[in-house]
Parts: C-alpha cells; sequence; structure tokens
C-alpha cells in the first residue's frame, strides 16, 4: 500500500504499458523487438496481479502466486522464443517477419 | 514522499516503455527493457513485496535481458539501425493503442473497486514458501510441481530446437 496512491493510479500505469506493448508488437518487424513487446505486455499484466492482492485482498496471497507463477512461465517462453529465433535466422538469413512466411501458402 | 517516489517510477516505466518500442538500435531498446523492468521491481518494493521483487529482479532483469541480448548479438550487427515503420502503419498502430488504452481506462475509473483493510504485516519469504508447498486449503504444490516440468520440457525444447542440426544440408 503506497501512502496517498489509490489503486487506480497503478493501473493507469500499467494500462499504459501494455498498450505501448500491443503498439510495439503492431509497429516492429523484427522478431526480437516483438518478443520485447510482448515481455512489456506480461509485465504489466503482473503489475495488474500485484496491485488488485495488494489493494482488495491484502489478507490473501493469490496474486501474489499468479504473478509468481507468470514470471516463470514468460522465463520459458523467452526461451523457446529465442531459441526458434535463432534458428529462424539460421535457416533465412534475417529475422524479420517478412523472412518468416514459408508456412503461409 | 512515497507519493513522489511512485510518479518517479512511473515516469521511469513509460518512458523507458514508449523508448523499448521506439528506438531504432535494438541493442538500445534491449537497454530500455531492462531499465521498465527494473522500475517494476521497484514498484514491487514500494507495496512491500519483496520477494517477488527480487524474483522479478533475478528472472526478468537478469535472466531474460540477458537471454535478449544474446539473442541479438548472435543476429544483428551493432550499428545496423532498424528501418523506421511506415506512416501508415503507425498511425494505424498508435490509433488502436489509443482507443485500446481510453476503453480500458474509461471501464476501469467506472468500476468501483473496493478496497481491502490493509493488514500491515507483510507477507514474507517464509509465508510465500509455506503456501508454495502447502497441499491443503488454497495449497499452491500442484501448480509448483507443474510449472517445475514445464521448466523442464522448456529447457529440453529450447536445446533441441537451437542446436544445429547434422543430416540436413
Amino acid at each position: 500500500m503506497i501512502e496517498g496512491i489509490g489503486v487506480f493510479d497503478v493501473l493507469v500505469v500499467s494500462t499504459a504499458m501494455f498498450f505501448i506493448g500491443i503498439y510495439g508488437f503492431l509497429v516492429r518487424k523484427n522478431l526480437i523487438t516483438i518478443l520485447m513487446s510482448i515481455e512489456l505486455v506480461l509485465n504489466s499484466v503482473n503489475i495488474n496481479f500485484v496491485v488488485f492482492n495488494k489493494y482488495l485482498y491484502p489478507d490473501l496471497l493469490q496474486g501474489y502466486m499468479f504473478a509468481l507463477f507468470a514470471i516463470g512461465i514468460a522465463a520459458a517462453e523467452a526461451a523457446v522464443a529465442i531459441a526458434i529465433i535463432l534458428n529462424v535466422f539460421r535457416k533465412m538469413k534475417g529475422i524479420d517477419v517478412e523472412h518468416v512466411d514459408t508456412m503461409k501458402y | 514522499m512515497e507519493k513522489f517516489i511512485f510518479y518517479f517510477i512511473s515516469a521511469i516505466i513509460l518512458v523507458f516503455s514508449v523508448l523499448t518500442v521506439t528506438s531504432r538500435k535494438i541493442l538500445r531498446a534491449a537497454v530500455y527493457l531492462l531499465f521498465v523492468l527494473m522500475a517494476t521491481a521497484g514498484l514491487y518494493f514500494m507495496l512491500n513485496y519483496n520477494f517477488l521483487a527480487a524474483v522479478q529482479l533475478t528472472v526478468y532483469s537478469g535472466g531474460i535481458v540477458v537471454l535478449i541480448v544474446f539473442a541479438v548479438l548472435l543476429t544483428a550487427h551493432m550499428e545496423h539501425k532498424l528501418e523506421a515503420p511506415s506512416m501508415m502503419k503507425s498511425i494505424f498502430a498508435g490509433l488502436v493503442a489509443v482507443l485500446g488504452a481510453g476503453v480500458t481506462l474509461f471501464a476501469l475509473n467506472s468500476f468501483p473497486f473496493k478496497e481491502g483493510v490493509i493488514i500491515e504485516a507483510p507477507y514474507d519469504v517464509e509465508a510465500v514458501g509455506l503456501k508454495m508447498l502447502s497441499y491443503g486449503e488454497n495449497g499452491y504444490v500442484l501448480p509448483f510441481e507443474v510449472i517445475s516440468i514445464l521448466l523442464l520440457a522448456a529447457i529440453i525444447g529450447a536445446i533441441i530446437v537451437a542446436k544445429k542440426s547434422v543430416n540436413n544440408d
């Protein structure tokens, strides 16, 4: 609980962060920068869980646990995504999204 | 005082988030992402969730950012600049982001949050650890075990995918 800061103020920050991530996801072409945008989105969702836990149900631990597990899953996801990106780079000689259209047709 | 620290952290988060998605040098974008994640850990510290902040610092800004930086160094040249997105595309994406944020903030603003009574004994590492390994009411031993298997599968999968294949070309 932060002195003088309500739940809405923190939610504004996390919402802005979420939609900045969405913007980056739509605009970027490089696969690694797209992955970074996804990390931003995941991180803002984590902030939401933590804040709801702290402000609305301070005697419980659900949001805390969910944030912990989400961090673990984000780590696994980043590892697999980077392995795939390296493989794409080796095969297609580039990691822009237009290189990865082999399975499109 | 705490209010100003919160505003400072929020400003760091917002400014560096924008820089992460707009910077045209990819390694710099990764470093800006690191700043965002560390400021988020600062937010968790302010909320008195110390263990979660430590996990955020080690796993996110320690592990994931290092992985991303490694991937950047393996795939891009240092002085390579990403091409700027086309005008049409960035206007469209900006419109989507602003509209989405507007709708979400409107919904959040009109929802009556009922704040709970704050108990000023923060859950620390002991409570979290006991909860995580308890199999009684509200215990988390099943997700804990499932996520350990998920991490194992992710490690093996990442190795299999990333290693050079011997037989084809």
